[in-house]
């Protein structure tokens, strides 16, 4: 569903801030891969992300959606394959307009804006039982502006935008990060029954090691701009954080750093 | 100060209000949904008129000079989106440029500083001798209220529809504009083309009732719409949150801003020092908001909705 095949990145090449951010990174996912990343800060995980949507081109290599090359797509074409959620809940909704003019522009990703009504009465009853699913109350607030949505509710509303119009491949960049322990868990739940019910392949960042274990069939951690660890099936299921550790230090033959992913 | 020439001049200054209301409203999509400070329009305000009197003058109906007016501003912000958009040119910048070129464009266009008509020769749609003692359907205020009526309805119409939406979400939200398939750079461009040709459209109107178009008729054209933009939504920002009421509402700001100085003009102040007056009025006022998220914010409630 997705190939990624030997891609490098460089950030301010020339400078003395020159930072290589992917080093010839190849990845391959099989439709119905829900795939957890993990690994340090500067690793290269949001940098694939990004690489992946297009929010700016790869100095080298391919990336492949579905077997359509788009390398070479600017952002808002690749979007019409993907959906995307961010770290930062401010990012993934506009905050001046309505919960239903939201979910009315991720309707028609990928399809050509004409000057046809931007919401139908019949959306609009879609859009009420498909926030029902959320269980946060929101069907009933289809006209209220997103900005009085907290943080918890964006991210759960932007999941439900990004997943709206089936993407071939859904992009979560540490979608819990900004959220307090009791909501992300909420949020985390509402993504795995959405990637269940509709079998999306999805892409998940997390710093979150026990995260990474419990949710999807495979598990990579990157260091340096590429990966470094790959584990799939069977042998995922029988994880721990503390082997992940210490696999971890086998791997890159040095001790993991990140205090946050310890700690939770 | 004789009371009497303020009331006759009131008149003239709501009409001048109404048509500079137009104006403001252009000024309001791009300052207000598209989150561009377009200073094209100091230019466009005077291109509109010129192009309007000079089709006139060659024996063009009225109606096609002003439609050709309106279409030289969407040339103009297209102009402006370029420089913007495909060149990465800040879009103050690129408005400055727009502005400048248009300098020597309206020149060109006018053959000189300034084009004059005589109302009696020509069969104009609005003019300040419209103002007074003619049938209320000649009346310059009814004429210029109907175009703002007409252009406020197609405009909630337009924000309405899948584009406009794309447009409105352009100028919350870029990022998420992009990552729901929003070609970004377009909506900014069809911003700034739709927003110029109101400018446009207004500045039309403006040189025929004034009866001529003049190069520097649109000198700080920008404060006068922003000027329209905060007053409105400074008197009805709580009480309407309608989309349409919220354009209604820049159009009353303009009509105030005109009262206003008329006013000003009437108790005698030297009329050298008004835009320099405006210019301080519109700086506060864009100050306020500032202000008050920084010295008199609420604290943020503790506790409370525990939901997600």
């Amino acid at each position: 569903m997705l190939e990624i095949k030997n891609i490098y990145k460089t950030f301010n090449p020339g400078t003395i801030n020159e930072k290589l951010a992917l080093d010839g990174l190849s990845l391959t996912l099989k439709e119905g891969d829900f795939v957890t990343v993990i690994g340090g800060n500067g690793a290269g995980k949001s940098t694939m992300l990004n690489a992946v949507a297009g929010t700016w081109l790869v100095d080298e290599g391919q990336i492949l959606i579905d077997g359509i090359d788009v390398t070479k797509l600017p952002e808002h074409k690749r979007a019409a394959y993907l959906g995307r959620v961010f770290q930062d809940p401010m990012t993934g909704t506009a905050a001046t307009m309505e919960i239903e003019e939201n979910l009315a522009l991720a309707k028609r990703r990928g399809k050509f804006r004409s000057l046809r009504a931007g919401i139908t009465r019949k959306e609009r009853e879609e859009y009420r039982e498909l926030l029902k699913i959320l269980d946060l109350g929101l069907e009933d607030r289809l006209t209220s502006k997103v900005g009085l949505l907290s943080g918890g509710q964006r991210q759960a509303l932007t999941l439900l935008m990004a997943t709206l119009k089936k993407p071939k491949l859904l992009l979560l960049d540490e979608h819990t990060a900004a959220l307090d322990p009791k909501t992300a868990a909420k949020v985390l739940d509402i993504t795995d029954r959405i990637v269940n019910r509709d079998h999306l392949t999805t892409l998940m960042i997390t710093h979150n090691m026990h995260d990474a274990i419990v949710h999807g069939n495979r598990l990579i951690m990157m260091m340096e701009g590429k990966i470094i660890l790959d584990i799939e099936g069977e042998e995922k299921k029988k994880l721990t954080v503390r082997n992940l550790l210490d696999q971890f230090e086998k791997a890159s033959g040095q001790e993991f750093s990140n205090d946050a992913a310890l700690l939770s | 100060m004789d009371i009497l020439s303020l009331v006759n001049a009131l008149p003239g200054a709501a009409a001048q209000g109404l048509i500079w209301g137009i104006m403001a409203i252009g000024v309001y999509l791009t300052f207000r949904i598209l989150d561009i400070a377009d200073l094209t329009v100091d230019g466009t305000m005077c291109t509109g008129g010129a192009v309007c009197i000079m089709m006139l003058m060659s024996g063009h109906n009225i109606w096609i000079s002003m439609l050709a007016a309106t279409g030289a501003g969407m040339l103009a912000g297209l102009a402006t989106g370029i420089f913007h958009t495909v060149m990465g040119i800040p879009a103050i910048l690129a408005g400055i440029l727009t502005q400048l070129s248009l300098y020597s464009i309206n020149l060109k266009i006018m053959g000189k500083a300034n084009q004059a008509v005589n109302v009696n020769k020509y069969d104009l749609i609005v003019s300040l001798r419209y103002v007074k003692d003619v049938p209320f359907y000649q009346n310059t205020i009814l004429i210029v209220a109907i175009f703002i009526v007409v252009l406020i309805a197609l405009l909630y119409w337009f924000f309405g529809t899948e584009l406009g939406c794309s447009l409105r979400a352009t100028g919350c939200n870029p990022n998420m504009s992009r990552a729901q398939g929003i070609n970004t750079d377009v909506s900014k461009v069809l911003g700034l083309m739709l927003s110029n040709g109101l400018v446009a459209l207004s500045s039309a109107l403006l040189a025929q009732y004034q009866g001529f178009a003049d190069v520097n008729m649109g000198r700080g054209a920008i404060v006068i719409g922003l000027a329209a933009v905060i007053i409105g939504e400074a008197i009805f920002g709580r009480i309407f949150r309608n989309f349409a009421l919220r354009l209604v509402s820049v159009a009353i700001g303009s009509i105030l801003y005109y009262l206003v100085l008329q006013v000003v003009i009437w108790m005698g102040i030297d009329t050298d020092l008004l835009k320099l007056l405006s210019a301080i009025v519109v700086a506060i006022f864009l100050a306020v908001p500032y202000w008050k998220a920084k010295y008199f914010s609420k604290p943020i409630k503790r506790g409370g909705n525990t939901n997600a």
